[in-house]
């Protein structure tokens, strides 16, 4: 079966640092992907060229049979890769309804659908994420978690076959780590292939039904989660043991 | 507002614009200070629709007005093109000026792409002062035609600015309250977000950048009639842009109703201040209400209102 992402040989340098090396990696239809390491090792970097963020110096990305490096962030939206941010990045003048109508606007209908339709259907989506309280509340007055799964949810209005999440539970609580993979896990169930970056290792390795870790822009290993625990490269990196 | 009531207003403001200027006991300085005041209306609900539903702070309205008081000038010394004909080659003219400079500076952001619409206002001044066709450095007088139905030139100008106004503001809105609007307010917000939910920016940019330059073009195109003269000095002046902006922040910019409010205010203002004071005092009476605003209500007066009928 063809991968649904196919990254082979992407580098990105930033002046003389290089970000990425010949990062090579396939990720399947309905996969659950942990992507690991540690500050600085190049994760961001390579989601934002998966995403089109970034434009990577050579190599190709192919995503469903289609290379997508030369195409913006919005096309590449539209063939069905969606991120959620790791700072969040609500768009802070509108309200939380109005964030997910933005995706179903310009990616679902692209300006075809009448506004009250679009509002149910965003509607539906914010209780799907636990926000159906909160559709008509500012973005910019949500808390942390809210924050999150905002990202989540304009990220899903968009309706991808292939979610980014960029470290989505950072700085929440153990029961809020809880709330974001559960959706995260019902995404996935819903036939969503997910690329997890994440620092809390317990969530990643729950989640992720394999893993790859970077350092210095290199990949170190790939496995499972229990063979990448084990890994020396892996611990050395984290630990520099 | 509800999209009936707006259309009832509208209505309303179209049959006063013009039924005003038929009454013949009005005095004709209204018109001539009114036709000013619905200038700044045309200009910043332009300027609104690229800095305050994109947040991309334009300074070059005074090159986009020009450029469609000169096209109208060309068109009537050229095939002595009628009015209606002026307007609609100064706004077609200023819009491709609008796209050719957004494709070239909208990559920028923030005072970058403040400054760089500052320069187009100096290129666009030099090359009419270099242009002896259109009078040059010196100017060209203008002989108005003949006018029917309206008793002075300057009262149908009036009349046909009301009516460019109305036409600028449903456009505004529209623009506002659609996708469209929602799109730019979202790259306002995050340009990267907005690209990862599909807005495509560059696009809608040069959109915003067209519509505002095509409205500011129209605004500029009856300008040589109304002072039978033009000159690239006062025709590129800055004034333009203290205009346009200082209404749009003082109204607000967050709504399509703010650069109306904030142009009647101001204009009217200055033109009292012209009147009673001095036409100097003009820029000062904008300066303090914007310093004023910028300080104590920077969401305008609309998103005053809006706060305070919240609560």
């Amino acid at each position: 079966m063809n991968p649904l992402l196919k990254i082979q040989n992407v580098s990105k340098t930033f002046g003389g640092f290089v970000a990425l090396s010949s990062v090579s990696l396939e990720i399947a239809q309905g996969e659950r992907f942990g992507l690991i390491g540690p500050n600085g090792s190049g994760k961001t970097t390579l989601i934002s060229c998966v995403s089109g963020a970034l434009r990577n110096e050579s190599g190709s990305i192919v995503f469903d049979g289609e290379e997508v490096s030369r195409l913006a962030a919005y096309q590449r939206t539209r063939r069905g890769i969606a991120r959620s941010f790791q700072i969040p990045r609500p768009f802070r003048s509108m309200s939380v309804l109005e964030n997910l109508m933005v995706p179903l606007e310009y990616v679902v209908h692209k300006g075809s659908l009448h506004v009250s339709d679009t509002r149910s259907e965003a509607l539906v989506l914010l209780k799907q994420m636990g926000l159906g309280g909160k559709a008509e509340t500012p973005s910019h007055q949500l808390s942390q978690v809210e924050l999150r799964k905002l990202e989540l949810a304009r990220a899903m209005a968009a309706r991808p076959r292939l979610l980014i999440s960029d470290e989505a539970m950072a700085g929440l609580s153990g029961s809020e780590v809880e709330e974001v993979l559960k959706i995260l896990f019902d995404l996935n169930a819903r036939g969503i292939t997910i690329i997890m970056i994440e620092h809390i290792m317990q969530a990643v390795m729950r989640f992720s039904q394999r893993v790859v870790c970077l350092d210095a822009g290199k990949i170190i290993c790939e496995g499972t989660p229990a063979e990448i625990m084990k890994h020396a490269e892996v611990q050395r990196a984290y630990l520099g043991a | 507002m509800s999209g009936r009531n707006f259309w009832i207003g509208a209505v309303a403001v179209l049959v006063l614009g013009v039924g005003l200027p038929l009454a013949p006991v009005i005095n004709e300085y209204f018109f001539y200070a009114g036709y000013m005041v619905l200038t700044f209306v045309v200009l910043a609900t332009a300027w609104n629709i690229l800095g305050g539903y994109a947040g991309y702070v334009n300074f070059g309205p005074p090159a986009f007005f020009g450029v469609g008081a000169y096209a109208a000038v060309l068109l009537f010394k050229w095939v002595q093109a009628p009015l209606a004909a002026q307007i609609a080659g100064g706004a077609a003219i200023a819009g491709l000026l609008g796209f050719g400079v957004g494709l070239l500076t909208l990559r920028l952001r923030g005072i970058f792409f403040a400054i760089a619409t500052v320069a187009v206002v100096f290129i666009m001044e030099t090359l009419m002062i270099n242009w002896r066709y259109v009078g040059g450095a010196t100017g060209l007088q203008l002989l108005r035609p003949p006018v029917e139905l309206f008793d002075s030139y300057t009262r149908m100008l009036f009349a046909v600015m009301a009516l460019m106004s109305v036409a600028a503001v449903s456009i505004a809105r529209y623009i506002q309250v659609s996708w469209i609007g929602r799109g730019l307010r979202a790259l306002r917000d995050s340009e990267e977000a907005a690209e990862s939910s599909g807005v495509p920016t560059l696009k809608l940019k040069l959109f915003a950048c067209t519509v505002s330059g095509a409205l500011m073009g129209a605004a500029g195109a009856p300008m040589p009639m109304y002072l039978s003269f033009i000159e690239p000095a006062s025709t590129f002046n800055l004034s333009y842009t203290i205009g346009a902006l200082g209404s749009a922040i003082i109204g607000g910019m967050s709504h399509w109703l703010g650069p109306i409010v904030g142009a009647i205010l101001l204009g009217t203002l200055q033109q009292v201040v012209t009147v009673t004071i001095s036409s100097e005092m003009n820029v000062l009476v904008v300066g303090v209400l914007l310093v004023l605003f910028v300080v104590a209500a920077p969401e305008g007066i609309v998103g005053l209102f809006k706060r305070i009928f919240k609560k």
